[in-house]
């Protein structure tokens, strides 16, 4: 009777508490994408009214509707929509580069097994731990020599530095599926590469997916490595762009760096909402692991 | 009793590689070109050359990688007598202590709060990871716009005193990796067994006792995960520092030597690294890759010790 009451009455507690706890979060919440909110605001104005209304509504006065965008893009002596291009095709070239060649590098490492193997698997999980300064150097001047600094090639650079994480990754997932089925078509008489493409490939797709994520978002938002391998006269990504106006100019124009912002976010922002269990799913799986 | 099942199947997969060395193996091998001969080159490329060349470099004096000349670990005792590198590794180390509590205590709490069955949990979810997607440079200046038109009331800056950018780079990164933290130790919570929970409620304990002896217990790998990823995200972090204060404000200083010296007080150490190589000219870039090679060793022996505790726990489960 008495544990009775006891839990009605908690019960009823934590209920009002919930509520509060709602209200709590939901302010947080508003508080947390106000950061965003404001770059949008400040975009609408003029330069000198982002420094000393950073804060306010645009007035009459401030406001200077699209022309922050306008000026955005072709800012400077480099087009923005040129550095939105160079980033895409980096991202999706190098995102695909590194998902086939190490899935497939992943599975002839796990099945063949012997002492090379080994070697270049410890060599992977090896490279996870060096931070980027430790070759920032060697690795620019080598890849300048090969001629890898154009969006085309750059991939490859990007594929040898990132091979570690997606290698450990697909050998972990590999290791758990069972060999019974690709004994089946092995014995069917399908070769490695039919094995590969048409057995293995669509088992992997969970852990592609998480790769696939985790490297996008990477490369994407990637700042050093272009800047130090790319031709930076020919080729610039956004991070580097933006860089580059903030950082080269004494008077910047606040109010168009600020347009550029949205105009970087707004990309990543529906890629976020379009494929957020995804990406959520991938990250806690590329933490867990790595 | 994992330890029989794991035999187990070891034997097992052990014994139909053997019956499938033929059909399998040897196919696979010969066509090593198309599988793994790229990934190789590129890896070659990307990281085992440049790496061992790095190693190399940081023991001779050159300016570009063909001129190198070998001198030995007066490179490694330039770097150590570096005030500037001092000052980046205790600033370093300072804030990665702080960003450490700040960071999983924030994203702990949130992850405890958002299990509790609220409204709204999977819209606070998104919203708190979002920051997480969006890249270093892009949040800096984001940040660096906020702090200025709040500092700018006070007729202030935030590149002019250390404690605002050290503050800001706290803030900054707490916004951005808070999320990030949450989902992991979201994920951990929810693997607790409810009947846990159930057999602790029935023995009468309260909220703040099951939090402590039993949800705390029972996350344990989810935190050290956690306290592992953002001490070696604020070693390496480099985009933020760069774009929020790129080491400002700036302090001269005299050397024992009658030497003048900056001081870049809110440099880090990957920062400080990246200036001595295309910021004091081509004659320090052996000193720069010493402390590369320093700095490697710090990331190093913290991932090691992460993959040591974790595995313990792992055992212990």
């Amino acid at each position: 009777m008495a544990a009775a009451t006891k839990t009605k009455k908690l019960k009823k507690t934590s209920k009002a508490g919930k509520t509060s706890l709602t209200v709590v979060f939901s302010i947080i919440a508003v508080v947390y994408v106000l950061p965003i909110f404001v770059v949008l605001l400040n975009s609408f104005k003029e330069n000198s009214f982002v420094k000393t209304e950073t804060f306010k509504f645009p007035t009459e006065e401030s406001f200077v509707g699209w022309a922050n965008y306008i000026k955005g893009m072709t800012f400077g002596n480099y087009p923005f929509f040129k550095s939105v291009l160079w980033t895409t095709v980096i991202t999706l070239l190098s995102s695909a580069l590194i998902l086939i060649c190490c899935s497939m590098a992943a599975w002839f490492l796990a099945r063949v097994n012997n002492t090379a193997c080994k070697v270049i698997y410890y060599l992977c999980v090896f490279s996870m731990v060096v931070p980027f300064q430790m070759v920032m150097f060697t690795l620019s001047k080598t890849a300048d020599r090969l001629r890898l600094n154009t969006p085309f090639t750059i991939p490859i650079v990007y594929l040898g530095f990132g091979a570690g994480l997606a290698v450990f990754m697909f050998t972990g997932f590999i290791k758990s599926i069972p060999l019974e089925i690709e004994e089946a078509a092995a014995i069917d008489g399908c070769g490695p590469l039919r094995t590969y493409f048409s057995v293995v490939f669509p088992m992997l797709k969970p852990t592609m997916i998480s790769v696939g994520i985790l490297e996008i978002m990477w490369i994407w938002n990637d700042y050093l490595l272009p800047y130090l391998v790319l031709d930076r006269n020919k080729y610039m990504t956004i991070p580097i762009h933006i860089q580059y106006l903030q950082g080269s100019y004494g008077a910047v124009d606040l109010g168009a760096i600020m347009a550029l912002i949205i105009f970087s976010i707004i990309p990543v922002i529906v890629f976020y909402l379009t494929c957020q269990k995804h990406i959520i799913k991938g990250v806690a799986a590329g933490a867990v692991k790595g | 009793m994992a330890d029989v099942t794991k035999k187990k199947k070891k034997k097992k997969q052990d014994y139909s590689a053997t019956v499938n060395s033929k059909l399998m193996r040897k196919p696979l091998k010969r066509a090593f070109p198309i599988f793994i001969l790229p990934m190789v080159c590129a890896f070659a490329i990307g990281f085992v050359w440049p790496f061992c060349q790095g190693i190399y470099l940081s023991f001779c004096e050159f300016k570009t990688t063909s001129d190198a000349k070998f001198i030995g670990f007066s490179n490694y005792l330039k770097a150590f007598k570096d005030p500037g590198f001092l000052h980046a590794f205790w600033y370093t180390a300072l804030y990665a202590v702080v960003s450490l509590v700040l960071i999983n205590v924030l994203a702990f709490t949130a992850a405890y709060v958002l299990t509790q069955n609220i409204k709204g949990t999977n819209i606070f979810r998104t919203v708190f990871f979002m920051p997480n997607l969006i890249g270093g440079i892009v949040l800096g200046y984001i940040w660096s716009m906020i702090f200025d038109g709040i500092l700018s009331k006070f007729n202030t800056s935030i590149l002019l005193e250390t404690k605002y950018g050290f503050w800001g780079l706290i803030i900054l990164m707490c916004w951005q990796q808070v999320g990030y933290m949450m989902i992991i130790y979201i994920a951990g919570l929810q693997a607790i067994p409810g009947d846990m929970m159930e057999a602790a409620d029935i023995d009468g304990a309260n909220k703040w006792q099951t939090l402590w002896k039993v949800t705390i217990p029972n996350v344990m790998p989810s935190i050290t995960i956690c306290m592992f990823l953002t001490l070696t995200n604020s070693f390496k972090l480099f985009d933020q520092n760069l774009a929020l204060t790129d080491g400002r404000p700036f302090v001269t200083e005299v050397t024992p030597d009658g030497l003048l010296r900056t001081v870049k007080t809110t440099e880090m150490l990957a920062l400080n690294i990246y200036n001595t190589f295309y910021g004091e000219g081509s004659f320090a870039r052996g000193t720069g890759q010493a402390k590369a090679v320093i700095f490697f060793i710090l990331v190093a022996v913290i991932s090691i010790l992460q993959l040591r505790s974790s595995k313990s726990k792992e055992v212990q489960q």
